[in-house]
């Protein structure tokens, strides 16, 4: 690591994003405006299931200012939106993938679904059109839980999927759980309810989609965290377009959290009638669409049991998860409670035999999939709550417990697929107990008591598999695309450089710490390195930003392509300083002839390359341009402990988040200052799953009840508190970088670090569990059947 | 039927001519093309599209540009200087890293200069429940309420 190296790595660089966002000049999809454009209105089914008799758009089309109005029975040819997981059941047979079409054809599923595609001169006419459109519905029984739509008799929701089961599939070695448990000194059950989320980015989802006939090409402008795989999926897999006619531009976006991972029906039936229009069609979500059509999270049922022996050794655990796949298989759904969620059920345990069976089911209800974390939270949910129980069941402090089974030597093979490459459990929480002042927990529990308040104290030690991924690996596990990612590194004849990368930033702050990434390597000043990223016109390829991979994955890409850089200057350099290449050094920026003081600097032999009029052109193209493509070789495990808090007033349930601190290991760290940032948004979106957040269909309609912002709570600015973040540093194994990814941390473990302090908390009044969020009302309910039971 | 309207932006003056239906954020967005002013929700539950009206912070999804008749509207657009230097509050922000994908953060901004206005002096509890109208998803707020600290102490000087 060089002198600059040391300079830009590791430091709170401020972002370069932020001049635009704070000076309102930022570009969001929703402010992109093309010249002649037109506004789409698409009608959704008001019912959750129903059978479409017939569709009449006579008055509709007539309707003043209308342009075109589509339904399913117009795109012919079109095919449906694409899984790209495919998951085995236990019986070897492939899961059910029943069509997903982009407009409904002969039945509507959920609440939200894509009826009819209404496009007119403005937002008003195509609104006042959808309401002409006359859509002959028999409504059908429905199911919105997925314990209940996998019940004999329930509402069948696809014929390809009978029972409405997706797959039922099992990782892990049942024989050895089922022996290790009838030798177990105690055994703690659990059942757990991980609700349904709604991701609620503030950004909206949109879309301008345009087509010009003289090229025979479209421009796609989304809201996506992956414009590289919107492309692929949309022109290879539906609409069969040529990928290179197709640009899909991803500009700024207001926060992904998962939700714009997916290929979704409204873009895609945009670029369909965008040629059929030949004019450029404008969408944006509201607010109540988007609550019912962009992809929801979490929605498992859990039963759960872990054997101990009479030490506290984890022996065993066995976990049976029904998990919600919604009406249709969204792009990555399948994946989520399985490849995402067993596989880290060991936690950061070594708990030698575990067993997982997770059975999927379709529901009535808008489609499930990746929602920050995506199944890692799921699985932290129900290890460390399960943990938290055995502790309270046996006896043994909740550190201890923990202390009691943490692996300690690396790597580590899990009994669940995964192997470990490096970690510290014991520093980060050694770390997370002194920032919370454990040791004077006991004080502020006795000063709470003094004024009738139950003080309560919760951990969750997490881990997590980010970095996705080994494409191999991926593959064999079912994934239908490779998970790399590209990075491109073009040094300009001045010696500034744009960068390239196929991750996407929307949020995370990308344009800085890869600036710094390749700033430091280069020896340049951080000013003269800008990012570039998502635009398939502009980009080589990517598979985007998911899974805390940017970093770990797409931050080695262009590193690869940054050292293809430095051994071409080095060439370059050779020649210039009439030296062997092999003695070339390159150092803070200068080309050095080892062991002498005759150097070149890095612009100047950026200049060579590119005015090579001293240039050894018989062996070497001028230019200094390079790109490279980088598959990790296994996933990058981040872990920490975090330690929650609460006081609880029993008279009226509510409950206070007095302390939250977070001590995390996410290997090397760029910009501590953005890693800090992700960890309080990972938290407080955690903390609003287990506080807050609850999506609630009627078990009888069907219908979304928590469908604006004052049916669903949103952690709002006076219901969190500050939190104390802290790191512990072990080095990823397997990329330059050492880099483990640090997104999706915070709302892994919040969650159970949360509802184990309100456990803790509870337990002086008999209470021992119930379900995610934790409200008022719950918690008053669950003090009060305590007190009659 | 349209409504004719004079009002200040940003310290010009503005004449439009707009449906009567047309709120204020569509009037600010879509007729004067200041699209730093967001729509996040639709109903006045965000935030997003907050912006100043006669020195206080308006949610401008919820009210109608004919509403506006006589009004001075500060946007995001507004705030910083001729030369480009950021607002105080502006400038907060970037040095606290109080934003992330930056899409609540112009109404955030908004709001937080209105409430230092009222409450020069708060205190954290306060802010939060002062920046109760505004929804972000990214921050956990931590680093917005650093801000907002940051940003009033350098409005008070």
């Amino acid at each position: 690591m060089g002198a600059n190296e040391e300079g830009v790595i590791g430091k709170a660089v401020r972002r370069k994003e932020d001049a635009r966002f704070l000076t309102g000049t930022g570009q969001y999809t929703d402010d992109v405006n093309q010249p002649n454009q037109t506004q789409a209105f698409f009608l959704r089914s008001p019912h959750a299931h129903a059978k479409i008799r017939g569709i009449d758009t006579a008055k509709a089309k007539a309707s003043p200012g209308v342009v075109a109005v589509y339904t399913g029975a117009d795109l012919e040819g079109v095919n449906g939106l694409p899984c790209g997981w495919l998951i085995h059941s236990t019986d070897g047979t492939p899961m059910k993938e029943p069509p997903h079409p982009v407009l409904a054809k002969g039945k509507v599923r959920y609440v939200g679904d894509h009826v009819a595609l209404v496009i007119a001169e403005t937002l008003a006419q195509a609104k006042d059109a959808a309401e002409l459109i006359e859509v002959d519905y028999e409504v059908l029984p429905s199911v919105v839980n997925p314990i209940d739509a996998l019940k004999p008799g329930a509402p069948q929701i696809h014929d390809e999927a009978p029972g409405n089961k997706c797959y039922t599939w099992a990782l892990g070695d049942k024989a050895a759980v089922d022996a290790a448990f009838s030798k177990a000194a105690h055994v703690t059950r659990l059942d757990l309810v991980n609700n349904r989320l709604i991701p609620n980015a503030i950004e909206p989802r949109a879309a301008v989609a345009s087509y010009s006939r003289a090229d025979d090409a479209y421009t796609l402008y989304t809201t996506s965290q992956n414009p590289h795989v919107e492309r692929l999926l949309m022109t290879a897999f539906v609409l069969g377009l040529p990928e290179h006619k197709v640009r899909v531009i991803a500009p700024d976006v207001g926060g992904g959290f998962g939700s714009k991972i997916y290929l979704y029906a409204e873009e895609t039936a945009m670029v369909w009638a965008a040629k059929r229009v030949n004019r450029p069609i404008k969408w944006a979500c509201e607010r109540s669409e988007s609550f019912l059509s962009d992809a929801h999270g979490r929605d498992h049922v859990t039963r759960a049991e872990l054997a101990l022996d009479k030490d506290g050794k984890f022996l065993a655990l066995r976990v049976h998860t029904v998990a919600a796949m919604g009406a249709y298989l969204s792009t990555f759904a399948s994946c989520i409670p399985t490849i995402l969620y067993a596989t880290l059920l060991a936690g950061q345990y070594t708990t030698p035999a575990i067993y997982a069976e997770v059975t999927a089911a379709f529901t009535n209800t808008a489609p499930v999939d990746a929602y920050r974390g995506a199944g890692r939270p799921e699985a932290t949910y129900v290890v460390e709550r399960i943990v938290h129980q055995a502790a309270a069941e046996t006896g043994i402090a909740q550190d201890e417990l923990r202390r009691r089974n943490f692996i300690r030597t690396f790597p580590y093979q899990t009994p669940v697929a995964l192997l470990y490459d490096t970690g510290g459990y014991d520093a980060c929480l050694d770390e997370a107990n002194r920032m919370a002042d454990v040791k004077g927990f006991a004080a502020r529990k006795a000063e709470s008591a003094k004024h009738g308040k139950l003080r309560g104290l919760g951990y969750a030690s997490y881990i997590e598999a980010c970095g996705l991924a080994p494409s191999n690996i991926a593959g064999a596990l079912g994934a239908r695309a490779g998970l790399f990612e590209a990075g491109e590194v073009r040094v300009h004849p001045t010696g500034s450089v744009t960068v390239f990368t196929g991750s996407h930033s929307h949020g995370q702050g990308h344009e800085t710490t890869f600036a710094q990434v390749v700033a430091g390597r280069l020896g340049i000043p951080v000013e003269n390195v800008d990012v570039v990223h998502g635009d398939t016109g502009r980009v080589v390829f990517g598979m985007g930003t998911y899974g805390s991979r940017s970093l770990a994955v797409g931050g080695t890409a262009i590193v690869k392509a940054v050292d293809k850089v430095i051994d071409k200057g080095k060439k370059i350099a050779a020649h210039l300083l009439e030296a062997a290449e092999t003695d070339i050094e390159f150092r803070d920026g200068k080309f050095t002839v080892a062991g002498t003081d005759r150097s070149k600097a890095f612009g100047e032999v950026a200049l060579a390359a590119y005015v090579p009029h001293n240039y050894p052109l018989d062996r070497l193209e001028p230019g200094l341009n390079e790109t490279a493509f980088y598959d990790p070789t296994n996933f990058t495990f981040p872990a920490g402990t975090h330690v929650c808090e609460v006081e609880i007033d029993p008279d009226t349930g509510v409950v206070k988040v007095v302390q939250f601190c977070a001590c995390d290991d996410f290997g090397n760290i760029i910009n501590p200052m953005i890693v800090e940032g992700q960890v309080h948004g990972g938290v407080a979106q955690g903390l609003g799953q287990a506080m807050l957040e609850n999506c609630v269909y009627d078990p009888k309609s069907g219908q979304l009840l928590t469908g604006t912002y004052m049916d669903y709570a949103m952690p709002r600015a006076d219901d969190l508190p500050s939190f104390k973040v802290g790191t512990k540093v072990t080095p990823c194994t397997h990329n330059p970088l050492g880099a483990k990814g640090c997104g999706e941390a915070g709302a892994i473990g919040a969650p159970a670090a949360f509802m184990n302090a309100v456990m803790d908390a509870l337990a002086a009044v008999g209470v021992k569990h119930f379900d995610m969020p934790a409200t008022p009302h719950r918690v008053w309910a669950a003090i009060q059947s305590a007190k009659h039971a | 039927m349209a409504v004719t309207l004079s009002l200040s932006v940003n310290g010009k003056p503005v004449h439009a001519t707009v449906d009567p239906r047309t709120l204020l954020v569509e009037l600010l967005r879509n007729h004067l093309g200041l699209t730093g002013t967001h729509v996040g929700c639709d109903t006045a539950q965000c935030g997003a599209c907050t912006v100043l009206v006669d020195d206080r912070a308006v949610k401008a999804c919820n009210v109608l540009a004919a509403q506006m008749e006589g009004a001075k509207v500060v946007t995001i657009e507004g705030i910083a200087a001729a030369d480009g230097t950021l607002h105080p509050m502006q400038a907060a922000f970037k040095e606290c890293h109080g934003l992330q994908c930056g899409f609540c953060t112009t109404g955030m901004v908004m709001s937080a200069i209105d409430l230092v206005n009222r409450h020069p002096k708060a205190s954290e509890a306060k802010i939060r429940e002062e920046l109760e109208g505004n929804l972000c998803r990214c921050t956990g707020y931590h680093n917005i309420v650093k801000a907002v600290q940051h940003g009033a102490a350098a409005m008070g000087k």
